[in-house]
């Protein structure tokens, strides 16, 4: 378990951007669509920090470049204190918004994938895939296949894939985005345990406010595209909490103040979406 | 949950032997409607069947179209794969060479038979190349396809986990893909060992599809219905076991 910073020492910088910026198109003159930026921004070591923002503001497209999966356009990411430019870096961890269980591999042989490809001995592939099997809930079902698990528990499965490999970042874009809300709320509750056990530091993109609030202990509110950070929120929550922290008053607060950031960006985005289908429909 | 799979099971044998004997009836009614000499009874030709086996030049013909068969169906299985997988991952390649392909596809292959005696003569080889012929195209097609068309977050995963190209395309393509692989091997492979028999009806003196052929010249419609009869089992036999093995190698995708 991570140790609670003591008053007047600075948090350690985990992730680092500055004036990250990441377009696309433009090939041969074509129309170049601005996903995010600039945005500079500081992930503290062992905290959890959720992005929120309106649909289509690049939350995800900003999440790939800090995992290392697409190479900025300008700016740079550092992951501690290295610099990370298209190719993920040792100690990353992520988890997709789409299902991305191995539907030919069983429960057990999906979280042993990554580990089996890093020349990890099986004897410790055994052990940390039998701790991460067990921590997700997943024993009695490690032998089935994805296609015989519910929504929820092939997520798990990605996520005990994730963290066998001992991320000491875990950035995870939408990961419950499919699931029911009661669903969400407990696999919530699960990822905190998580967070709390392994001490890793934890990017959450979602654009559930709620999900936002009861989570983290930092909340970035995006623009609408091209994405930049108008806001950031520090909950204070106390490190040992769950998803019945929702009761608290505080909690209205937090919502409250991020969506007085949100709502005109969420409209502009309609409006932006709006405009785009009119283009459609038009050429 | 197994009784049910039983059931199923049970169920899927029922209705294939209700389909054979439905067969079977329609053939026996076309040999009274058409004729003995036409068309051949099914008992008759089983009859026939069992008169081949006791000649011991059959078996000389029925070894040399294995042979072949396994040859030619070897040599498309490495050829589609291979053409399929490297024309598939490269989106320039496909565009260039799927309008091709199709276009081979739909060719009769009978029309490039001249150039294939010109190079390989009458004998084993024409027969191979003229099976690998048929067989190749669906097989790369269908790779080249699924390759194509597989889920982008595959391709997230494997750079997530770093894995080297040969990792990429050992443990997460082809795995990806073999369900689609398999439907083409399938369709492949039959039309290869068609592709082989035609081969022995023109090109060779030896093989079922030359055994064929001296049939129909003979107007020894019980043998060529004996023949046929046999290449159909074959055809079925060989079809079932790549579907058995696509479940076997699948269960848990599907």
């Amino acid at each position: 378990m991570a140790v609670p910073q003591p008053v007047g020492v600075l948090p350690e910088i985990h992730a680092e951007c500055r004036d990250l910026v990441r377009n696309f198109g433009g090939i041969a003159g074509g129309h170049v669509i601005e996903a995010m930026g600039p945005i500079t921004l500081e992930i503290r070591r062992g905290e959890f920090f959720s992005v929120i923002g309106p649909s289509g503001c690049g939350k995800s497209t900003f999440m790939d470049v800090l995992a290392g999966l697409t190479p900025p356009t300008s700016g740079t990411v550092t992951f501690e204190g290295l610099p990370v430019r298209g190719t993920v870096p040792d100690g990353v961890g992520a988890v997709f918004q789409e299902d991305a269980s191995l539907p030919w591999l069983n429960v057990w042989d999906n979280v042993a994938f990554s580990l089996r490809h890093d020349g990890t001995d099986p004897a410790e592939i055994k052990r940390r895939v039998d701790e991460a099997v067990a921590f997700m809930g997943l024993r009695q079902f490690a032998k089935a296949y994805p296609n015989q698990l519910s929504g929820g528990m092939r997520q798990r499965t990605c996520i005990a894939r994730t963290m066998v490999m001992r991320p000491r970042m875990i950035l995870l874009d939408e990961p419950f985005a499919a699931l029911d809300a009661q669903t969400r709320l407990l696999m919530g509750d699960e990822l905190l345990r998580l967070w709390r056990e392994t001490g890793a530091t934890v990017v959450l993109i979602t654009h559930a406010l709620d999900e936002a609030v009861m989570l983290s202990d930092r909340i970035g509110a995006m623009s609408a595209r091209p994405g930049r950070f108008l806001d950031i929120v520090e909950t204070g929550w106390p490190r040992e909490r769950d998803s019945s922290i929702l009761a608290r008053a505080e909690v209205g607060a937090v919502s409250s103040r991020l969506w007085g950031v949100l709502r005109e960006e969420s409209q502009k985005a309609l409006d932006q979406s709006g405009r785009l289908a009119a283009a459609r429909e038009g050429s | 949950m197994t009784s049910l799979r039983q059931h199923l099971q049970r169920r899927r044998l029922a209705d294939f032997f209700i389909l054979l004997l439905a067969l079977v009836v329609v053939w026996q009614i076309a040999s009274w409607l058409v004729g003995d000499e036409i068309v051949v009874s099914p008992a008759e030709t089983i009859a026939q069947i069992g008169v081949l086996y006791r000649r011991p030049t059959f078996w000389g013909h029925f070894d040399a179209t294995l042979l072949a068969f396994a040859y030619a169906a070897s040599i498309t299985i490495v050829l589609g794969l291979g053409l399929g997988i490297s024309l598939g991952i490269s989106r320039a390649a496909y565009d260039t060479c799927e309008p091709l392909l199709m276009a081979l596809a739909s060719l009769p292959k009978v029309t490039l038979y001249p150039v294939i005696l010109m190079f390989f003569g009458v004998g084993f080889s024409a027969k191979v190349v003229f099976g690998v012929l048929h067989g190749v195209v669906p097989i790369t097609l269908f790779t080249m396809n699924a390759v194509r068309n597989m889920p982008a977050i595959y391709a997230r995963v494997a750079r997530l986990h770093r894995l080297s190209a040969r990792d990429r395309v050992l443990h997460m393509l082809i795995p990806a893909v073999l369900p689609e692989i398999f439907s083409g091997l399938r369709l492949g492979l039959s039309v290869t060992l068609l592709g082989v028999v035609l081969g022995e009806m023109f090109a060779s003196t030896r093989g079922l599809g030359s055994m064929l052929m001296g049939a129909i010249g003979l107007a020894d419609f019980r043998t060529v219905a004996a023949v046929t009869f046999m290449l159909i089992v074959l055809a079925t036999l060989l079809s079932s076991v790549m579907l058995w093995l696509d479940r076997r190698l699948h269960h848990g995708a599907k």
